[in-house]
């Protein structure tokens, strides 16, 4: 079997792994019954064993090396068809784009501890600057569009407050300020009259050159759920961030970010700014954060203090830790794995927080490197196997 | 430009009551290698910490190239020229070879955010260059390294990964080298062998200094043109190895007194 595997090219064997996915993800999101979906989470874990034995994950991530553009483009495919089968269906698309957003969110936070080494325990609170931020914008006859940058900017400026202490402080000390920070922004919403106290606040419809995101889109005679504008700008969105994280960690910067992470004292001695590093990481992740929550406001059509708790910073730490720490592949499947499993079995719903907090806790135990671990880094393809950057 | 490449006047750090270096004066000229030796404990690390700013001193003048450098940030000592490798091997084990020279060239790559995000092209030029320079340099050492530039640095034994760090010490050209007992941790016949690819590199390079901490005096006698030797933080002896070795001050910081 793996010496047949190794004459078919990586990236065919990418390019089927891949469509076996989107088969999977297909079936997997028409389920209903708890039975059938733990049943094909039950194939799909021993499909991933079998494959990694079989030698075809390996086969996959050379692919992901030496054609890195042209597998994105293939998954980059296969959620739009998947987007397109469900292109009707209110509550499919609400999920996808959701898993998109928060595959977004958990990039930022990738670029923060994930690359640099700089805790972030207030991702939700950032995300919930960037959806306040979309309502204030939507809300006061502004261009929507303009609330994902100011969702962006804002983020980043509010995140700047904590500069000082995340950078001067290290590893545990930085973890409380961000806690800290976390819960006082939830209780400062609660608290705060013009952003709509405990209730919250409604956010407009997103809308671009007229178009509102709000009606349904009619494609050739069919009636899209207008959830299908959403999903197609997250989609955007992600792919754009996707591209930018990627570019990051293959370049000079990347590498810079790697050594303050590693060796703090390593990195100053070969002339690295380890204080603009963090800067650079912290303020860059939290304006993507931004970005996101600002689509996701205008996606929900209302934001509350309870969307953006200390529990959910945690979910978004966990998407990290489980897809692999700097590993962009690793986050947007393990955002999938986080945002869809508690939809689909609605029997773990209540119990999604202490599931995901054992799934935290094996992961770490036995693959600490995640589900989907980084590879070396590679600046551009190699040409020949092995032998060039 | 004197002949004086780098000079310690008075130094001195303490750590609480504790007197690590004393009033420690010497210097190093231009393209000679100095050793510097002593029993465990005796300010030799920390004459290194303080040198490339990890440490700010509590009194004197360091003077490198004909500008001062007392109490300069890590960050401006390397940008400066002077390069150093760790007692304790400070390689980023989980990132390539070829990521951790280039470490060490930071100071001569283009950090822009513009360049590197979007201008893929120059970068890639960028990249080909330095990986075509830290292949010269790493298969002067080794030829294994060559092979392996892509393989994570934690897979390779002892005596790679000091080869490692004095490529990424010298991949930046600098005027100072400063090694940190670069025997620690390797047998005899693997010390012999690397020191032998430092003095070969350093004859092609031409003109490098280097301050050396080492106990193997075999290394010492070898390699040093001079010597200095600190006990209790306080420089006891200059010279020679031979002169030094000679010493009766320096026998019985080594030996205890008779």
């Amino acid at each position: 079997m793996t010496q047949a595997l190794l004459r078919v090219p990586a990236f065919a064997v990418a390019a089927v792994t891949i469509g076996l996915g989107l088969i999977f993800a297909i079936v997997f999101m028409e389920q209903e019954s708890d039975v059938a979906v733990i049943s094909l989470i039950a194939v799909a874990a021993v499909a991933a064993w079998a494959g990694t034995r079989a030698g075809v994950a390996d086969r996959v991530s050379l692919a992901a090396v030496e054609r890195p553009g042209g597998v994105a483009l293939l998954v980059a495919a296969g959620m739009l068809v998947l987007i397109g089968v469900f292109v009707e269906d209110h509550f499919p698309l609400l999920m996808l784009a959701t898993v998109m957003i928060y595959g977004t969110v958990a990039l930022g936070l990738n670029i923060q501890f994930g690359y640099t080494g700089v805790v972030n325990f207030a991702g939700a609170a950032f995300f919930g600057i960037g959806a306040y931020t979309s309502a204030k914008v939507v809300g006061s006859g502004l261009p929507p569009i303009l609330s994902l940058p100011l969702g962006a900017i804002f983020a980043a400026l509010i995140g700047l407050l904590l500069v000082i202490p995340v950078v001067r402080t290290r590893g545990h000390y930085a973890a409380v300020v961000t806690i800290a920070f976390s819960v006082l922004f939830k209780t400062f919403l609660e608290v705060n009259d013009t952003l709509g106290g405990p209730q919250g606040l409604s956010v407009g419809a997103m809308k671009l050159f007229g178009w509102d995101f709000g009606d349904s889109p009619n494609l050739f005679g069919i009636e899209a759920s207008f959830y299908l504008n959403y999903a197609l700008t997250a989609l955007a969105m992600l792919s754009l961030v996707f591209i930018v994280v990627r570019r990051l960690e293959r370049s000079w910067l990347g590498l810079s970010l790697d050594a303050v992470r590693l060796d703090e004292t390593g990195a100053a001695c070969y002339g690295i700014g380890i204080r603009r590093s963090k800067i650079f990481a912290f303020v860059l992740g939290n304006a993507i954060i931004g970005l996101a929550g600002a689509l996701y406001g205008t996606m929900q059509g209302y934001v509350a203090p309870t969307s953006f708790t200390f529990s959910d910073s945690l979910i978004l730490v966990a998407i990290v830790l489980l897809g692999g720490m700097g590993s962009p592949w690793g986050t947007i499947l393990a955002a999938a794995i986080v945002v869809i499993l508690p939809e689909k079995l609605q029997a773990i719903q209540e119990y999604r927080f202490l599931l995901f907090s054992v799934l935290v806790i094996a992961i770490l135990l036995f693959r600490p490197a995640g589900l989907l671990p980084r590879g070396v880094r590679h600046y551009f393809p190699p040409r020949a196997k092995g032998a060039e950057p | 430009m004197s002949d004086t490449l780098l000079s310690l006047e008075g130094v001195a750090k303490s750590f609480g009551g504790v007197r690590a270096l004393n009033d420690v004066s010497f210097g190093v000229a231009r393209g000679q290698i100095l050793g510097l030796i002593g029993p465990n404990g005796s300010g030799k690390t920390t004459s290194f910490n303080v040198l490339t700013g990890l440490y700010r001193p509590n009194g004197g003048r360091v003077t490198f190239d004909g500008a001062e450098i007392t109490g300069a940030s890590p960050q401006a000592v390397y940008r400066a020229g002077i390069a150093r490798t760790f007692q304790r091997s400070r390689l980023c084990l989980e990132l390539s070879i070829f990521d951790n020279i280039m470490v060490g060239n930071h100071g001569r790559l283009n950090q822009g955010l513009i360049h590197n995000l979007f201008r893929r092209k120059a970068l890639k030029a960028e990249v080909d260059a330095a990986y075509a320079e830290a292949m010269a340099l790493a298969t002067l050492f080794s030829p294994n390294l060559g092979d392996a530039m892509f393989e994570p640095v934690g897979a390779l034994p002892m005596i790679e990964r000091r080869r490692i760090e004095i490529c990424r010490a010298l991949i930046a050209q600098p005027k100072l080298l400063l090694l940190d007992e670069p025997s620690a941790g390797m047998t005899h016949d693997e010390t012999h062998q690397l020191m032998s690819d430092i003095l070969s590199v350093r004859e092609r390079i031409g003109g490098l200094s280097i301050i050396i901490i080492e106990h193997e005096m075999g290394v010492i006698e070898r390699v040093c043109d001079r010597c200095v030797v600190l006990n209790y933080g306080e420089k006891i002896a200059e010279g020679s190895y031979q002169e030094v070795a000679a010493d009766r001050m320096v026998q019985e910081a080594y030996l205890g007194s008779a």
